[in-house]
């Protein structure tokens, strides 16, 4: 069903966890859907320092929450905005059809953090 | 990982050995069609009724009344809709569960947009069809009550003999899919006040793709199938005579291990649960704790969603299945679950582990090793689990 690359990063997920002191906290899905992440990060002059999440769902949600934290982290903001959910899918070689909705919302977790970022520091 | 621990029986169950062995020889030497008349094909349709005999023997029924079918899901669909095309002139009215398979609601639904009345007749907290219910639900148009024996998900058992005595009593039809509990539970559909009942083989050690389905005498019921005038014209298709030994085989042996087989994993069940629900927090219980099928265990867990359970025990060589959306193939979570009251964010975290005949006492201590770290690993994963304030979680 899965790919090897997806069963690797939901055997190891890569920045699982969540930053005490973050600059910004973004969090998506719903529990009723049983898919849900949070995304913490760590921002300094204008870059993803650290990013961390924590997720409940599949394996492609653990997996499309590792990944992005992976393609995001050390990126300026404004790049890592970029990331769609369709790269994050892509990067880990696809998804079941499927999965392509309910699971895939680790780019849209990374926004909703980084906005969140903004909103904390209007200057910046 | 070098051994599966297999422990979805109620999805399927592996084909005894003794029922490989009576299928071999009508595949290649006695491969004869028993609808033809010369001595091969002759010696295939004397075995057939033969089968056709033990397995009407081992449910109540005669041998007249069983017809095979490709397994539960044709049983199910012919019944539903057989009965509706036939009895249409006395109502287009049906009555069923909220907690049915699908190959029964799906039935029904598609009666429903085809101008026939589906009454869903509600569960309890535990899975239980409420007999009220049942009986309120009857109209003078009702033409069929359908109701599962035991449910695939829960195992909760329904009072099918006391439905049974209400259709009986109010001259309705009545059906039900026995799929989960043939060669677990003892059958009789006299006792059971059926007119029709669904067997699928792979679920009693049998082979898959061969099934029954018992119809009553002078039942009326339109076929699903037609063509070649096999099953006196109800049911049109090439016997499979190999599946048909097996499956009279499969009777057989779970006519003889019944009993002991039902002790033996209700006993492994119930200390797979008392392990479980020692050593893990925020564990509960899914179903009737009384009246259910002896291998079933089902329980639901905070702060987790299934299919990553299953993933995760699938690394350990353990073969369970859940009724998470991730796993019910739709974006919604297990029907019966919703219906018996239990809300979608919970029914995600649910697991269902059914034992059968080759579960031993250390697949289920090891399963009690392994699962507890995979909890907590999950749960440290979770953004709406934290660990010192599990009772307030998600209420």
């Amino acid at each position: 069903m899965y790919s090897e690359l997806v069963m690797e990063h939901f055997r190891n997920p890569r920045n699982m966890g969540s930053i005490e002191d973050a600059d910004g906290v973004g969090e998506v899905g719903n529990p009723q859907c049983g898919d849900m992440m949070r995304i913490t990060i760590k921002v300094k002059d204008d870059v993803l320092e650290d990013i961390k999440f924590q997720t409940l769902g599949c394996g492609a949600a653990v997996a499309t929450s590792s990944m992005v934290t992976e393609m995001a982290k050390g990126k300026k903001l404004d790049e890592a905005l970029t990331i769609s959910n369709k790269a994050v899918a892509e990067a880990l070689g696809g998804l079941p059809p499927a999965k392509m909705h309910c699971s895939n919302l680790a780019a849209d977790g990374l926004r909703a953090a980084i906005d969140d970022y903004h909103a904390r520091h209007p200057a910046g | 990982m070098d051994k599966i621990i297999y422990l979805d029986h109620a999805s399927t169950t592996p084909a005894d050995a003794e029922v490989v062995t009576a299928m071999l020889p009508w595949h290649s030497e006695q491969f004869g069609n028993p609808s033809t008349v010369y001595s091969l094909g002759l010696t295939a349709a004397h075995a057939v009724q033969v089968a056709r005999e033990a397995i009407a023997k081992a449910i109540g029924a005669d041998a007249d009344e069983i017809y095979f079918t490709s397994g539960g899901t044709e049983s199910d669909d012919w019944a539903i809709l057989g009965t509706a095309e036939a009895q249409q002139k006395k109502g287009r009215h049906l009555i069923t569960s909220t907690i049915e398979h699908h190959a029964v609601l799906e039935s029904m639904e598609y009666l429903e947009k085809h101008g026939y009345e589906i009454t869903r007749v509600a569960v309890d907290g535990g899975g239980l069809v409420d007999l009220e219910s049942v009986r309120r639900a009857i109209r003078p148009d009702t033409i069929l009550v359908s109701v599962m024996h035991a449910n695939n998900e829960v195992g909760t058992i329904q009072p099918i003999a006391e439905i049974g005595k209400i259709t009986r009593e109010a001259g309705v039809l009545f059906h039900v899919d026995a799929v989960q509990t043939a060669g677990k539970l003892p059958l009789d559909v006299e006792a059971l006040g059926v007119d029709m009942l669904s067997v699928s083989a792979h679920n009693l050690y049998g082979p898959k793709g061969i099934g029954l389905l018992y119809l009553r005498k002078r039942t009326r019921i339109s076929p699903l199938f037609h063509g070649g005038g096999q099953e006196k014209g109800r049911r049109a298709g090439t016997h499979n005579v190999p599946g048909i030994m097996g499956m009279a085989k499969a009777f057989e042996l779970a006519g003889a291990r019944m009993g002991g087989d039902a002790d033996r994993e209700a006993a492994l069940r119930d200390r797979l649960w008392q392990g479980l629900s020692g050593d893990i927090e925020a564990i509960y219980l899914n179903g009737d704790p009384v009246r259910r099928l002896p291998n079933n265990l089902n329980v639901r867990l905070d702060g987790i969603e299934g299919e990553a359970m299953i993933l995760m025990l699938d690394m350990e060589g353990i073969c369970v299945s859940s009724g998470s959306a991730c796993t019910t193939g739709s974006l919604e979570p297990s029907h019966v679950l919703l219906a018996m009251g239990i809300p979608a964010e919970h029914a995600h975290g649910s697991l269902r582990v059914t034992l059968g005949r080759g579960t031993t006492a250390e697949d289920i201590d090891h399963f009690i090793k392994v699962f507890p770290p995979i909890v907590s690993r999950l749960r440290e994963m979770s953004p709406v689990w934290c660990a010192n304030c599990a009772c307030k979680q998600r209420n």
